[in-house]
Parts: C-alpha cells; structure tokens; sequence
C-alpha cells in the first residue's frame, strides 16, 4: 500500500509537471511572434518594446522562461509580498491573474458543489429507476428525457431558460443572475444559484443515468447476483448491496474527474451566460480580446484539480474494490 | 461457393449437403446481421433520416441563398422594407431610445428587427432579419453548414490519430504503449472546455505557422483542429484496451506465423476487429464536436464573426433576447435536433453491433 501511495505521488508530480510544459508550449511557443509588440499597443515605439521584451523576460531563452512562468503562476498563490514582475499578469489590464482567480473561487465552489450533489443524486435516481424498469415504458421515457438532457447545448439551455425564468419584466420566478455570498445571505445565495445548479447538473445527470443504467443491466446478468437471489436475499438487498455496489464503481471515477474539471473552472458556459464571477467566467472574459495569461491561469489551476482528483479517485478505488488493491 | 470448385479436398458436410440439394449456402458477415438488426430499429431509423436532412439543407445553403431568399449569409439590409402578405414592412424598425435619467441612448434593446414572415414574404427572411439586417434564416443554414462541417471533420481527424495511436499502443505493447497512454493521460487532464478555449484563442493570435503548416487566424480549421485534438483520448483510451485483448488472440498469432509484417496486422487484422467500435464511438463523437464547437464559438475563440456558425448564432441572439428570442432560440433547436438525432442512431448502432446489448434490454 505504502508503494502504491509513493508510486501514484510521484506520476502526479510527473502528470503536472507535463501539464505545465504543455501549457507553455501552448501559450508561448505556439501563438509565435513577440508578445512585447502586441502588448505595446498600436504604433509603439521601439524603445518600448524593449522595455516590455526586458521587463517581461521574453528575451531570455526558452528554458529560462518557462522556470520563470511557472514561479509566477505559482507565486500569485503564495502568501507574501511579490514585486511588480514576480506574478502573472494579464497583458491587457496588468491585473493579477492569481489573484483575480481566487476571487472567483467562492462562486465557482458554490456552483459546483450544489450541483455536484443535484447531479450525482439524480444521476443515480435516473440510472436505477430506468435500469429496474427495463424494458418498460418508464425506461423508455426516462432514458428519453436523459437523451435530450446529454443532446442539449449548455449555453443554449441556460440562455433560454434566464429569458424565460429570471429575465420577463414581469413576475420573474429567479433573480437574474448575479451571486451573493453563502455568509451575507444563505437563502439569496440558493435562490441566485437554482438556475446555474439545474443547467449545469442537466447534462451529467443524462450521462450518469445512462452509464449506470447499462452498467446495472450488466450487473444483473452477474453470477454473483443469481447466487444472491438463489440465497433468498431479498430483492432490495440484492439490487442494493450487490447490483448497484458493483455498478457504481465508473461512476465513483467519472464522479471524481467531472467534478475537478468543473471546480478547475470547466464549468465556464454556465458562469458566463450567469454572470456568475467565477473562475470559468474569468477565463471567457479574456477570450475576446485574446488576453492570454488569464486563460493560461485558469488551465494550469483546472489542470491542477484534475491531476490531484484522478490521485484521489484511485485511492477511494482502491477502498472500494479489494480486487485492485495492491499486495 | 467457388471454394470447392477450384480444391475438391474441401468437401465439408455442409458443402456436400448444399451440392446434393442444390442450395447454396449464404455466407452472413457480422456487418449483414448487424444491418439486419439495424433495419428492424425504426426510431434509429428515423434518427439517421433526420440528420441526412439536416445535412442536406445545410449543403444546400448557397440554392437556398440564391434562388429562394436572394440574399448571402452577411449580406445587410438595413434600410430596407420586405413585403409581407402585402404589407410593407421595414426589416429594421425602432431606433436609439433617449433615456433621460442617465442622458444616454440606449441603443442595444430597441432595435426592433422583422420577426419571422414564414412564407408571407415568398421566402425572404422566413426566420426574420438579426440586428444588422441579414436574413435569419440564410445565416442558420451557413452556420449549421459550419458547424457540421467542423463537427463531423473534426470527428474524422480525431479518430484517424486515435485509432492510429491505439493501434499502435495496442500491438507494440511495452513503452511504445507507455509513450502513447501517457499522452492521452495528459490530454484527459485537462477540462475539454477550457483546453479547447486556450488552444483555440493560442491559436487565433497569429495562426500556426510550425513545421511547415500555414494556418491564419479566423479559419475553420482552428476550431476542427482544436476540437478533434480535445477528444483524441475519448476514442483513444477504449480502442487501445480492444486492441491490446486482441492483440493476445490466436488470429495475430496465426498472422505472425505466416510472416504478416506489423503494419498489415495492425491495419488488415486488427483494425477490422475493432471497427464497429470505430464506427459507434464516431457517430457520438460527431455529437459531441457539434455541442464543443457551440460551447466554443458561444464564447468567441472558434468560428469567427462575420462567418456564422450555430454557436455563435447563439451567441449574437442573445444580445436580441429581449426583443427577438427566435434569433437565439433557432440555432439552439437545431443543435438539439441534430445531435438528438446523432445519439439516438448511434445508440442504435451500437445496439445492432453489439448483440449483448440486445439480450440485455429483452431481459
């Protein structure tokens, strides 16, 4: 166990490590061209440019660069006083990327851990209710909705239903966008979150009802569920503790993966079409006017939750299913 | 039956049997019982109909363009008035609303743009006119003939590289396989969303211009690269763990004793194995690009304005939503229709591929 422990810390180390060259490659070397002429705006002088080359440490090697992109995403994290250049900063506004994520945090973190919970609870509700119904017009109709639910367009849906639901002058039934914190108002907070929570949780709880379902319907053809109902166990108890044990061993790892890519800010058409100020939303925000630091940060942090939550999903496998357990 | 015409020494019992009768037996391929299974699917069926449709009418863009709406996907008619079942109609009414309280106009909600006229104006402006006077109904059929475009190439290039990457991983084994999982690994770490957004706002800087390959900024090959370059480990990492079991089957085997070198087992051995696989995950991976490509060009970093796609149809609607909600409401139902009408099919390919899945939902 302690191997096992040690081997999955390092290829962490490994998986982040790679992350961050391929993050680099991706915002420095494939754009090309010198950064410091398009942050020095229109008709620059040359002596500006060279200002912005030095100060910005683009005329450094390659190596050298990367070593120093990689402490300045990390130092924005760090506590402590940093100087004007020991950060990343987004070329358009000079504002610090680190810290303009952690702002975003609570909300992101609002968002997903309610709906976290919504998905994963109806996403199982789905797959059971169907896969104990196969075959029956309730599977049909279920499966049905969940179909339509993966098949729908995210910012589509959240822009219809705010039009419909939180934008009609008259009698809206939710506030239109905006987010209040959990600590100033916990009821506003719910009330402000519903619509996000529901139009980001429509899409996994397809996912998972399908992906359980037809795991259950495995299952169920198992010798150690005939050996079950041949014991005289009861039906629950057989669906229970052997069919759906068995059948939630994916969902555990999708769970785990989907879940760190919303908090790491995956969760950005939701955020955006909300206004939900949160790490996804930042990340938008800078899309237009090709911004590239702010994105940069926010991949490298939505990399990050992924990296750790993969390490973490093969631990809780590890507990759950003594098979894969290392000697 | 040629077989035994040309070596008497095969003379089976059944062959014999089909002599003395004179009844040939018919050879049936996994892929005619598949059809077979697939035949009896009505709603796949009918699924895989309504996409043809849609695929049609989006190819058909420019005849429509020409001969029935008379006008391009960014051509502006401002100024114009459309006769509608005989009245004159302007396409863009209302005006800047002076606000007194902040001395502003506001310019952005009172635009008041031609609703859809359906057939009332013989085809002009059949889904009305967006903000700047563009027929509605030209620009959903250009920009679904992007999107399609982007979704199904896109798909295509991904499962290419894929396919090629799980074969390879699948039959070298040992750190070739190492190397390749690796690499899938470190694309699955990131969110799809975000990677997409990154590479394709990286990308729309100053173009690509590495190992020889031009591409500028604003072409569509961006969005198709960025998004089948996101999805390679969705049909990567499954194809790799079928190849790797086949890999160990007594049919690789045979083909290594009879001196096949690795490309011919990889390509005439394996790859045959694993198409149905192939075939399934395609049709859900064309899905899924056309959901990615709304999600990217919503947010501005795939298909570039003016050219329309029904992401960012979505997205200019929305700034209309208060006084057009068809403009951003169309594309969105076009996206359902299309990808609805994908998945469904591809669930009931899959189910006529796979018979297991048939026992099950019997069960």
């Amino acid at each position: 166990m302690l191997a096992f422990t040690i081997r999955r810390i390092i290829g962490m180390f490994a998986v982040l490590f790679a992350v961050s060259v391929l993050v680099f490659i991706v915002f420095v070397l494939v754009p090309g061209g010198d950064p410091a002429e398009r942050m020095a705006g229109k008709n620059p002088s040359q002596q500006n440019i060279v200002n912005i080359r030095k100060k910005w440490g683009f005329d450094r090697p390659i190596y050298v660069q990367y070593v120093r992109m990689m402490q300045k995403a990390g130092n924005g994290f760090l506590p402590g006083k940093h100087g004007e250049y020991d950060i990343l900063r987004s070329f358009d506004t000079r504002t610090d990327v680190a810290a303009e994520i952690k702002k975003g945090i609570p909300a992101t973190f609002s968002l997903c851990i309610g709906a976290g919970v919504i998905w994963l609870f109806f996403g199982i509700l789905v797959g059971v209710l169907s896969a104990i119904t196969a075959g029956r017009w309730s599977d049909r109709l279920i499966t049905g909705f969940a179909l339509v639910g993966v098949s729908m367009p995210v910012a589509w849906l959240a822009i219809v239903l705010r039009y419909f639901l939180a934008e009609k002058p008259n009698n809206p039934v939710f506030p239109d966008g905006g987010y209040v914190g959990l600590t100033t108002d916990p009821v506003q907070w719910a009330n402000h979150l519903i619509m996000p929570w529901f139009v980001l949780s429509v899409i996994f709880i397809g996912f998972y009802g399908r992906v359980l379902r037809s795991n259950m319907l495995d299952a169920m053809n198992e010798d150690y569920v005939r050996t079950a109902k041949a014991k005289g166990l009861s039906p629950r108890r057989v669906l229970l503790k052997h069919v759906l044990r068995n059948s939630m061993i994916p969902i555990v790892s999708l769970f785990g993966l989907d879940f760190a890519a919303v908090l790491g800010g995956g969760a950005i058409l939701t955020e955006t079409v909300f206004e939900l100020r949160g790490v996804g939303w930042y990340a938008a925000q800078s899309v237009g006017n090709l911004d590239l630091p702010p994105i940069m940060g926010v991949t490298l942090y939505g990399a990050f939750f992924i990296v750790v939550f993969s390490a973490i999903v093969d631990f809780i496998y590890v507990f759950l299913d003594p098979r894969i357990r290392p000697a | 039956m040629a077989e035994h015409a040309v070596d008497p020494s095969l003379d089976t019992p059944a062959l014999l049997a089909a002599e003395e009768h004179e009844v040939a037996i018919v050879g049936r391929s996994p892929w005619y019982l598949a059809w077979r299974r697939l035949r009896r699917n009505y709603v796949a069926l009918v699924a895989f109909a309504v996409f043809c449709l849609i695929v049609l009418a989006c190819a058909f863009a420019p005849v429509y363009a020409h001969h029935v709406a008379h006008t391009g996907p960014n051509d502006t008619h401002v100024a114009e008035t459309v006769k509608v079942g005989g009245k004159e109609k302007v396409v863009i009414g209302g005006g800047a609303v002076y606000d007194p309280k902040t001395n502003t106009f506001d310019t952005s909600k009172s635009i008041i743009v031609l609703g859809p006229t359906w057939w009332h104006a013989h085809g002009r402006f059949v889904l009305g006119a967006d903000n700047l006077g563009r027929d509605a109904a030209v620009r959903m059929l250009y920009g679904g003939r992007n999107s399609l475009i982007i979704g199904i190439g896109s798909a295509f290039i991904c499962s290419v590289i894929a396919v090629i990457l799980a074969l390879l991983a699948g039959y070298y084994g040992g750190w070739v396989d190492w190397v390749i999982s690796r690499f899938f690994d470190l694309i699955w770490a990131f969110p799809v969303l975000l990677l997409a957004i990154a590479l394709g706002s990286a990308l729309s800087v100053n173009g690509f211009h590495h190992f020889g390959i031009h591409i500028e900024p604003g072409s569509l090959w961006i969005p198709v690269l960025v998004i089948s370059y996101v999805l390679i480990p969705y049909i990567g990492r499954p194809v790799r763990g079928q190849v790797l079991s086949l890999r160990q089957k007594e049919f690789v085997e045979a083909a290594v004793g009879q001196g096949a070198g690795p490309i011919r087992i990889m390509f005439s051995d394996l790859l045959p194995n694993v198409a149905s696989t192939i075939l399934v995950f395609f049709t859900l991976i064309v899905a899924t690009d056309i959901l990615t490509e709304a999600g990217l060009s919503y947010l501005g970093a795939g298909v570039r304005l003016p050219d329309a796609s029904w992401g960012n149809l979505i997205a200019s609607g929305q700034q209309q939503i208060h006084t057009a909600p068809w403009l951003a409401v169309a594309p969105g139902i076009a996206i359902v229709l299309t990808v609805l009408s994908l998945n469904i099919f591809g669930d009931g390919l899959r189910d006529a591929l796979d018979p297991r899945a048939k026992v099950r939902i019997e069960h």
